[in-house]
């Protein structure tokens, strides 16, 4: 029987080894957004008029707002891993509750922000972005695929707390054992940080 | 107890968790299950690439239409870039080797996360099939080389968006399985391996990971560009909606120049394994080993503009590209110094594994040396596009990596398969694959010198003999091959049991059964002496 062992064995528990996979990840996504900005830096450098016009457009309240939802929203999920650290699973999940709100709140600003440029016949494609300077046409189009990406990496982290949500709610992710919850804060202030990029470059250059 | 229980004793082929064979395979996490999974899928997109090769090899054998139409010819080359990159020689031999071995050769049971490296292959798979469907869609094959160029991207009917989305899903592929690897070096070496007591595959394998991971994302990027621009006309690279297609080579070479560093230094890390085993002697510079690896993965970050001397940038971009590239010729040379001091006065036993070492060092050698003529922007505007050019990275990447692959695999074929294999078939594969390659590129240097271009179906009649040379090295080329496969294929299922350690290795993986147990060792074992510590 000694060389008998349970397959579970397999399973070893390596919480800085996860959290180096972690940061790992974080860099490719911000290499990812990197030849965006590198995209960005070229258009602006080539049409600085033209970004300087078409940035005009853009609301600096809503992108201010949605950046204070943004701030709050990385505190609350830093406050719950504290709150996991203090054995505390109750405001644990508050805290991440919140967080899901706070990043749902920015979604719903966004899809108005963007329904409204979409009425106004500014979309990818539309004949009136094909009749404005070429200069214009880039800024939009950057415009909607870098807010767009970086909605979609909110719509991920959503999905991701709200899994780890599940987790500590099951006793899962425990004092013991919270990696997941720490990494789902990690990807939370990666996308924050990317939004505090994307918030100069497309709302305040005007 | 309800729960399965496993024998440790056994190897890991015994092992099984599921009662259908198949899905023993594909659900496995186990990392060797794992590697051969990408062995075999990586094979036999490798069949299909070939044959696509020697398709247009025979159409190039006489000038005027042959054997295919100049749009079949087109779309042959295509996915014959495609399948060759994208599925077979990045990936290549981290997932396979690095999967089957790095564990084992670092003393752990397993990666460190072994799901995610099933997800890989998973991410693998799916990607392959997506690129696979743009042969069957719309209206036609992709015509656009694998390097995508705007504005033609944008501008050809034929089909390359599942193109471009299978190769955005495989990248994911490539950067999980070099994350998972950065962890399982740094966390999960066994007590007593030091950083500079590791194998030097490991090594390689360390420095590849990194250039995945910090790589591949920027041309993830690009081809989502593409992608939306063809989808949804946001205007990034097609000068009609106001992009700039220069900046989309820049991107793209930005990845796809150190992706050919991803494809060499896991070759260079095999070919530092099989010459000192082969040798009974330790490694000539082991440390010189470890910088120029570090090195060469560093600076072929900086390197890429040498794709594009002829696509418009200023002169100080154009001397400031070569002079790297010619920097990064430094720590290929002191690798290749260091593997032939390391035979010198070595008791040399001559193995096929080391037949194919000596071919990669003696392939390489020309791939190299020919680089430097187009590293040279003056040579290289008279040089550009035409046949010198494939010339050079055939024998940088084929005569290189797939040398090492080989290498490799019959090195290790042992030990994954607890077999051993056909000698005299094996001499005879490695002698017309040798005798096949250089029939096969040799002459398409002198070609490209005269002019020949690239990606032409038909040629003027004065280079016709140079062809013809060429089109029958390929034959011999691809029987070669076909002799390699089959020998090894049919010695995994009937050849004569192997010992544990055939060649007399000392790194971890030949103290290990052949084939390993699921969980590598019975105890983890204590490293004290240096990987290449030989009596001499």
């Amino acid at each position: 029987m000694e060389n008998q062992v349970h397959i579970q064995a397999h399973d070893h528990y390596d919480h800085e080894g996860s959290k180096l996979g972690m940061w790992l990840f974080i860099f490719t996504e911000f290499l990812l957004f990197g030849g965006l900005f590198i995209t960005y830096a070229v258009y602006k450098y080539m049409n600085p008029v033209a970004f300087h016009m078409a940035a005009e457009e853009l609301s600096v309240t809503v992108g201010a707002i949605n950046t204070v939802i943004l701030l709050v929203s990385s505190a609350t999920i830093a406050m719950s891993i504290s709150a996991m650290q203090y054995n505390d699973v109750k405001l644990t999940k508050r805290l991440l509750l919140a967080t899901i709100l706070l990043a749902i709140v920015f979604l719903v600003n966004k899809y108005f922000e963007w329904g409204a440029k979409i009425s106004h016949g500014i979309y990818p494609g539309s004949e009136q972005l094909m009749e404005v300077s070429r200069g214009e046409l880039l800024f939009y189009g950057l415009y909607f695929f870098m807010t767009g990406l970086h909605a979609l990496h909110i719509i991920i982290g959503v999905v991701f707390i709200a899994v780890v949500y599940f987790k500590v709610a099951n006793g899962t992710v425990h004092a013991e054992r919270y990696v997941l919850l720490e990494n789902s804060g990690l990807y939370w202030h990666l996308v924050d940080a990317i939004w505090i990029f994307l918030f100069p470059l497309f709302y305040l250059i005007t | 107890m309800a729960e399965p229980t496993i024998n440790l004793e056994q190897s890991f082929y015994e092992v099984k968790n599921y009662k259908s064979p198949i899905l023993n395979w594909i659900l496995s996490t186990d990392h060797k299950r794992i590697g051969l999974l990408y062995l075999y899928s990586i094979m036999t997109f490798f069949v299909v690439g070939a044959l696509l090769g020697l398709a247009m090899k025979l159409e190039l054998i006489a000038p005027g239409k042959t054997i295919m139409e100049a749009q079949t010819y087109n779309a042959a080359f295509t996915f014959h870039g495609i399948i060759m990159i994208f599925l077979i020689i990045i990936p290549g031999l981290p997932a396979v080797f690095g999967n089957f071995l790095l564990p084992i050769m670092i003393g752990a049971k397993d990666v460190a996360f072994p799901k995610l490296n099933l997800l890989s292959w998973w991410i693998y798979v799916l990607g392959a099939i997506v690129a696979l469907l743009s042969q069957v869609m719309g209206d036609g094959p992709p015509d656009t080389g694998w390097t995508f160029y705007a504005p033609y991207s944008f501008k050809t009917t034929s089909t390359v968006l599942p193109a471009l989305i299978g190769a955005f899903i495989l990248g994911f592929s490539s950067i999980l399985t070099g994350l998972n690897f950065i962890v399982t070096i740094h966390r999960m070496r066994a007590p007593g391996m030091t950083w500079l007591k590791m194998p030097l595959f490991p090594w390689t394998l360390y420095a590849t990971a990194w250039i995945q991971l910090l790589a591949t994302p920027v041309v993830g990027i690009t081809l989502l560009m593409v992608i939306a621009e063809k989808m949804f006309q946001i205007g990034f690279f097609d000068p009609a909606l106001g992009g700039d297609p220069i900046l989309f080579q820049h991107l793209f070479w930005i990845y796809s120049h150190p992706a050919v560093y991803i494809m060499i230094l896991p070759a260079m890390g095999v070919i530092s394994e099989v010459i000192p085993t082969f040798c009974q002697k330790t490694i000539f510079g082991y440390k010189a080993i470890i910088a120029s690896t570090l090195l060469i993965a560093f600076v072929g970050y900086f390197v890429w503009g040498h794709h594009m001397y002829t696509a418009g940038m200023s002169d100080t971009a154009l001397w400031l590209f070569s002079l790297l590239t010619f920097l990064v010729a430094i720590p290929s040379a002191i690798k290749i110094f260091n593997w032939i001091a390391t035979l010198y006065k070595g008791s040399i036993n001559l193995e096929i594994p080391l037949y194919w070492a000596l071919g990669f060092l003696f392939l390489f050698m020309i791939g190299g040396l020919t680089g430097l003529v187009l590293g040279s922007v003056a040579t290289d505007v008279y040089v550009h596009d035409t046949s010198f050019v494939v010339a050079h990275f055939h024998f940088v990447m084929f005569g290189g990596t797939g040398t090492g692959f080989f290498a490799a695999l019959h090195y290790w074929f042992p030990k994954m398969y607890g077999k051993s294999y056909d000698n005299t078939w094996a001499k005879v594969g490695f002698w017309g694959f040798i005798i096949g390659f250089m029939m096969l590129y040799m002459p398409m240097f002198t070609l490209g010198m005269q002019g020949m271009p690239r990606r032409y179906f038909d040629y003027l009649e004065q280079f016709h003999g140079g062809n013809i040379l060429s089109s029958f090295g390929a034959i011999i080329l691809i029987a070669s091959l076909a002799i390699v496969i089959i020998n090894l294929v049919t010695s995994a299922k009937r050849g004569k049991k192997a010992p544990k350690n055939p060649w007399d290795g000392i790194t971890l993986e030949w103290q290990v059964d052949s084939p390993p147990t699921l969980e590598n060792f019975e105890t983890i074992p204590v490293v004290e002496k240096g990987p290449y510590d030989y009596k001499k």
